[in-house]
């Protein structure tokens, strides 16, 4: 379900199942959108707030899908819009979202690595979105994963790019003192790739990747587990068959035109990068190994929250709209153009294009054409994120019980709806967990320790 | 004929540096052959692909390139760009402050050190340990416990650059000829003024080289730290462009340090020279 869909289509789905995506009711319909988009973003931001408050009021009165089904197919979608209007007042809801209080600190810093991940909290700097919320954002590039990490605990930033797995990371406590972190919205959804060298491209069993080196960007990032989900899948122990190094970025395209590295699992913009300059092809886009996976996310402390929450809300406002810009296929040519030059990720427009389009060089030769490449839905599921945590557990990462849901449900906020909604004596929504399939497997978010038991791979622990 | 040993010396110098940019430019030459691309598939590849091209620039690229930069130096686009002239100015300043502490501490310690026995041998060990700590080594701890990134880069320079000037001005201090502190001592030359009219003067020529020795390392320091913590400066622009993959700029940038590093040393020297007497 994407935040951005008419909340009084009888046929939404609230909940989770159906296809892949959680987005349809079935497979087959999941095929046949394959080519649309999915967040299509209502004509204006009013429209759209409309939307998330009125999917919220629908949730927190309809939990049951059925119910809520049977209640619009009875009295049809205006009537029933009017009946809620009625005893709830959504246009003053809606008001009251868009425009909240006052923003406590105008002046805030945003940090941001260099890869397309970090394209809504880009582009709403030159495109005018944090602007547009009051608020006067300098988006600052980081270095790397550890400096970010640092700036943010140390508050040079308000909030930041970090990998989904990050703020887990660091409010476990996992590579860094443990401080409560929060994420209001998931950055983008697939937009990773495996790379492997020219040399490897009759190799594409992954069977026989014995002994090479591959490299990720960050131990806490979707991109070793999704890595390490994919070998182990192939029957190959990601810790002793081959060897995985953190590389930053910049340096896996040098690796691997050294041949020093065999491939990588890297954002788009670097696979593409490798693509462009000749020294590596596609193998798989991560969107294969799950479809609708989340990537990089957009962080707070909740100190950030508790001391400013007008600022943040007025923040996470900004990447919403953001992102629900960046969902639409007409955008993304001038979104390329907006954000490759040298003050944001500095690469060639070219890469950038092909990486948001979706029409790629495969390096082999071919073009491909795959407009959900990479996506944009912010949405925090908290079933997203005790998935990282069974992998985290998986891979030794974290050992000893966990309380999947309570970790989840701490750092994975809905915050521009939970936040924004309880202020408005709102009940915010009924769920934030949905099953999906990694590889053809599914998940369910319930059970988190039995689905890590299934695992003939792992770290024994 | 002959001409002065300069004139040929720089002779020498300029072949060698011709002999360089030729070979230079034959090695990254674009072989020209392009593969069999359909062109809608070329046209979505970069140049090394399809024509080709060395990864590596040649000397015209750079040429054009630095031409480029060298033409608006101070331009500031954002956070994220500024002109090489602002990025080689945030650097001096960061070298600047914390080479400046590192001489208010250095100097005063070294002279005790140096006058003291007792806490020269002392306070040896923690030298001897701390002195050969590399600047990467410093800064994840400096992050870690000074919650400022700035701040930090400016401690690294500063705990880099003052062992040589504390071990050189405790060696120089030292090494005063007994003579001349005997002398003082007939003359009855209280124990201040002894320091700052015979000792200072008789050591400054190695204080000097130690601090100039610190600035070169100071200057070393920078680079590394600015690509670690990113923002601004010189090193921040190499890691930027790194992150671009464009050599041209990384080659830029390392020609700039250079020279930058060459006339900071200049400077030092100059100053050696006009403290330095015949004995």
């Amino acid at each position: 379900m994407s935040t951005f869909d008419n909340p009084f289509d009888p046929n939404r789905r609230l909940r989770a199942g159906g296809c892949s995506c959680g987005q349809h009711v079935s497979e087959a319909e999941h095929e046949q959108a394959a080519l649309a988009l999915r967040c299509e973003p209502a004509a204006s931001e009013e429209k759209r707030y409309e939307g998330v408050v009125a999917s919220a009021v629908m949730r927190a009165m309809f939990p049951k899908d059925v119910a809520r089904r049977a209640f619009l197919k009875s009295v049809g979608a205006s009537t029933a819009l009017a009946a809620i209007s009625q005893f709830f007042p959504l246009q003053t809801a809606t008001e009251l979202f868009a425009q909240g209080g006052a923003p406590e600190k105008k002046d805030l810093k945003v940090g941001f690595i260099p890869i397309t991940c970090a394209t809504p909290i880009i582009m709403a700097h030159p495109l005018g979105f944090y602007s547009k919320h009051g608020l006067n954002v300098e988006v600052v590039k980081t270095a790397g994963w550890a400096v970010i990490r640092d700036k943010t605990i140390n508050k040079e930033y308000d909030a930041a790019h970090m990998l989904a797995p990050m703020p887990l990371a660091i409010s476990l406590g996992l590579g860094a003192n443990p401080i409560p972190f929060t994420v209001p919205a998931i950055e983008n959804i697939n937009g990773q790739g495996i790379t492997l060298a020219m040399k490897h491209k009759d190799k594409r069993d992954p069977k026989d990747w014995k002994g090479m080196k591959l490299a990720i960007p960050f131990d806490y990032s979707m991109h070793n587990y999704l890595l390490r989900y994919y070998l182990a899948e192939h029957g190959i122990d990601p810790d002793t068959d081959v060897q995985l190094r953190s590389v930053p970025p910049p340096e896996m395209v040098a690796n691997l035109r050294a041949d020093n590295i065999d491939g990588f699992l890297a954002p788009d913009n670097i696979c593409q990068r490798a693509i462009y300059d000749g020294v590596g092809f596609m193998h798989i886009l991560s969107k294969e190994i799950w479809d609708g996976h989340p990537c990089c996310s957009f962080a707070a402390s909740r100190e950030f929250i508790t001391s400013s929450p007008n600022s943040f809300a007025a923040l996470t406002r900004a990447i919403v709209d953001a992102t629900a810009y960046a969902s639409k296929a007409e955008n993304r040519k001038q979104i390329a153009e907006a954000i490759a030059p040298a003050n944001y990720i500095n690469a060639p427009v070219t890469v950038l294009e092909q990486v948001l389009t979706g029409t790629y060089a495969d390096g082999l030769g071919g073009v491909k054409t795959d407009a959900k490449r990479v996506d944009f839905d912010p949405f925090p599921w908290q079933s997203f994120a005790v998935w990282m945590l069974t992998q985290m557990k998986r891979w030794g990462q974290i050992k000893g019980d966990v309380d999947y849901k309570a970790v989840a449900e701490q750092v994975y906020l809905a915050t521009d709806t939970k936040k924004v909604m309880a202020e408005m004596g709102l009940t915010p929504p009924a769920t934030a967990y949905k099953s999906f399939s990694v590889m053809g497997k599914t998940f369910d978010p319930a059970k988190p320790e039995d689905y890590l038991a299934s695992f003939k791979i792992r770290k024994a622990s | 004929m002959t001409f002065s040993l300069r004139f040929r010396a720089a002779v020498v110098s300029i072949a060698l540096l011709a002999a360089f940019l030729g070979i230079w430019h034959l090695a990254t030459r674009s072989t020209g052959t392009t593969t069999t691309m359909s062109p809608e598939y070329a046209k979505l590849m970069g140049l090394t692909a399809t024509q080709g091209k060395s990864a590596m620039p040649g000397p015209l690229d750079v040429g054009a390139k630095l031409w480029e930069h060298l033409r608006q130096p101070f331009y500031d686009k954002g956070p994220n760009d500024k002109g090489l002239g602002i990025q080689l100015g945030y650097s001096i300043g960061r070298v600047g402050l914390g080479y400046l502490l590192a001489v208010i501490v250095a100097i005063p310690l070294g002279f005790l050190i140096g006058m003291s026995p007792l806490i020269s041998k002392a306070l040896d060990p923690f030298i001897q340990v701390l002195k050969p700590i590399s600047p990467l080594a410093w800064m994840p701890l400096a992050l870690y416990t000074i919650k400022d990134s700035s701040i930090s880069a400016i401690f690294v320079i500063f705990i880099c650059s003052v062992w040589p000037m504390l071990l050189n001005t405790a060696f120089g201090v030292a090494a005063v000829r007994k003579e001349w502190i005997n002398v003082a001592r007939t003359l009855e030359v209280g124990t201040i003024r002894r320091a700052f009219t015979v000792i200072l003067p008789a050591a400054a020529p190695t204080i000097l080289t130690g601090m100039r020795i610190s600035i070169g390392i100071a200057w070393l320091v920078i680079v590394a730290a600015e690509m670690l913590v990113g923002g601004t400066g010189i090193g921040y622009f190499v890691w930027n462009e790194w992150n671009n993959l464009s050599i041209t700029n990384v080659i830029i940038a390392i020609l700039l340090i250079g020279v930058v590093g060459m006339l900071l040393d200049q400077i030092l020297a100059r100053f050696t020279r006009m403290v330095t007497f015949p004995e």
